[in-house]
């Protein structure tokens, strides 16, 4: 295990990392239905190791229960978002045999107009978040597809963040014992109150100094010589 | 058109009486107006290429394709390219081709379908399909898509260079997410964003770019899946609107190369001719 993965996987110890996602991506979803006073807002996210996109959460109209559904990562409107980097505005959809056979498929909702946007964090592409059937605002498209893609831009960030501290959560279970160990005692030591907090971080630094002695000398023969 | 070349010049310099193999193929009016830039051009000559989610074939807006191909992926993970059995997967490149075809009519609608081989894996399919539609000379390529993989930008700012000085015309939508993507950056591309009023000739020249124009994208009554219409807005539908009308200019002056094109549009932008 290289270092960085040492240190991402004791910091999952400390974030709770299953829970916040969940309730991450219910915030996003949240917020961007109340931002344009739309009827609905669902969130896709991209599932790399299957290449798929996965229904992840609503807010407003549709079906929780359809939650987990997923679809290939690069056909009908949400493909084509993740795929092409590009937002969409579209109207009308249902009028679209084919999209509103998916849609209700997806989410249980079919809606007649939606906003979508390509999740995007430095080169990846997370997913994509649809607003459905916002109140007609006539002029306004461009400033709403604006507002959508700073929105879309922050809720990247935030998710980008909970992954990497899924896929550490990972490493950390498949790590084996003693990692997982650490990593309970660093949550512990993180949520102690003040006096008791610098006594555990005086415990680990004396333990550090400990096993460093230990690991020089347990070291392989000659190896001293090239430290200090 | 210009005199037949003996023999090419050197790339670097311009010998003593060689003026003559450099004539300019056309001759400018004093003012470049709209009426000589395209007129009563119809794009007809013009081979337009349309790279995104397929072309939904003899949809009314659309009409007879002049050819459909699809970048695949094979069982062994080598990109192939193959006639496009399946049309659109999306509606999205359906309703590119409608813009483009109701500003020109008669241009040569050509689909290469980048769209439906899975998400991981799309952006060599991108590049494929790109070198694909410059090989194959087509005079304007319509790119409503980009990618954010750094890994692909020397590929295909090479493409766009190679494209810029084999007269092809890359037509890209600008995006206004605040990460790099590519190809709509590249100074060889001529790259779209959105203005939202409703005349489809209308467009701007953007003095600060990356963005350069400014085309129709907002609201726009759109060719989509099996022969319907829908309402769209994005930078994606403000594309096909500047690469109909390069099909236009070109349907007039075919000779005319990228930097020249370019040139034109300035020329003939909204609010250029209204400065005047």
């Amino acid at each position: 295990m290289t270092e960085d993965e040492l240190r991402a996987a004791v910091a999952a110890g400390v974030l709770r990392s299953e829970e916040g996602h969940q309730e991450l991506l219910r915030s996003i979803v949240t917020v961007a239905r109340a931002i344009f006073h739309a009827r609905a807002s669902s969130i896709f996210l991209l599932d790399e190791e299957s290449d798929e996109l996965v229904f992840e959460a609503i807010a407003g109209e549709g079906s929780e229960s359809l939650i987990g559904t997923r679809f290939p990562s690069s056909t009908g409107i949400a493909g084509w978002v993740l795929v092409t980097r590009q937002p969409l505005v579209l109207e009308d959809v249902s009028e679209d045999p084919r999209f509103a056979k998916d849609a209700a498929e997806a989410t249980g909702y079919v809606p007649k107009g939606l906003m979508a946007v390509p999740l995007l964090h430095e080169e990846r592409a997370l997913g994509v978040l649809e607003v459905l059937d916002r109140p007609a605002r006539p002029g306004a498209a461009l400033e709403e597809i604006e507002l959508l893609g700073l929105f879309a831009a922050q809720a990247a960030v935030a998710l980008d963040l909970l992954q990497a501290a899924r896929r550490a959560r990972t490493v950390l279970e498949g790590s084996g014992k003693e990692l997982s160990n650490l990593a309970r005692f660093a949550g512990a030591v993180d949520r102690l109150e003040d006096d008791r907090r610098a006594a555990g971080l005086e415990l680990l630094a004396a333990l550090e100094k400990l096993l460093g002695g230990e690991s020089r000398a347990a070291g392989p023969p000659g190896s001293s010589a090239l430290r200090p | 058109m210009s005199a037949e070349r003996s023999e090419p010049l050197p790339a670097w310099s311009l010998p003593a009486g060689a003026e003559k193999d450099i004539e300019l193929a056309v001759e400018w009016p004093a003012e470049v107006s709209r009426d000589w830039a395209w007129g009563d051009s119809s794009g007809r000559g013009v081979r337009v290429c349309i790279l995104d989610s397929g072309v939904e074939p003899d949809h009314p807006s659309v009409g007879p394709l002049a050819g459909a191909v699809a970048v695949l992926r094979n069982e062994d993970g080598e990109i192939t390219i193959e006639p496009d059995e399946e049309g659109d997967l999306c509606g999205h490149g359906t309703a590119c081709a409608g813009i483009v075809r109701s500003l020109a009519p008669e241009c040569e609608l050509f689909s290469v379908r980048v769209l439906g081989a899975g998400y991981t894996g799309s952006g060599p399919i991108l590049v494929a399909g790109l070198r694909y539609a410059i090989e194959n000379g087509f005079d304007v390529v319509n790119m409503s898509l980009s990618t954010t993989k750094r890994e692909l930008a020397e590929s295909l700012h090479e493409l766009a260079d190679h494209a810029y000085f084999q007269k092809t015309m890359l037509v890209a939508s600008a995006h206004n997410l605040p990460v790099e993507s590519f190809p709509w950056r590249f100074a060889s591309v001529l790259s779209v964003g959105s203005h939202d009023r409703s005349e489809p000739l209308d467009f701007f020249y953007n003095p600060e770019p990356p963005v350069e124009f400014f085309a129709r994208g907002v609201d726009i009554d759109v060719a989509w899946m099996q022969g319907s219409t829908l309402r769209c807005t994005g930078n994606s539908f403000a594309t096909p609107h500047m690469t109909g009308i390069c099909a236009l200019i070109l349907g007039s002056h075919p000779e005319l190369t990228p930097f020249q094109l370019k040139s034109v549009l300035y020329l003939t932008a909204t609010n250029v001719i209204g400065s005047r």
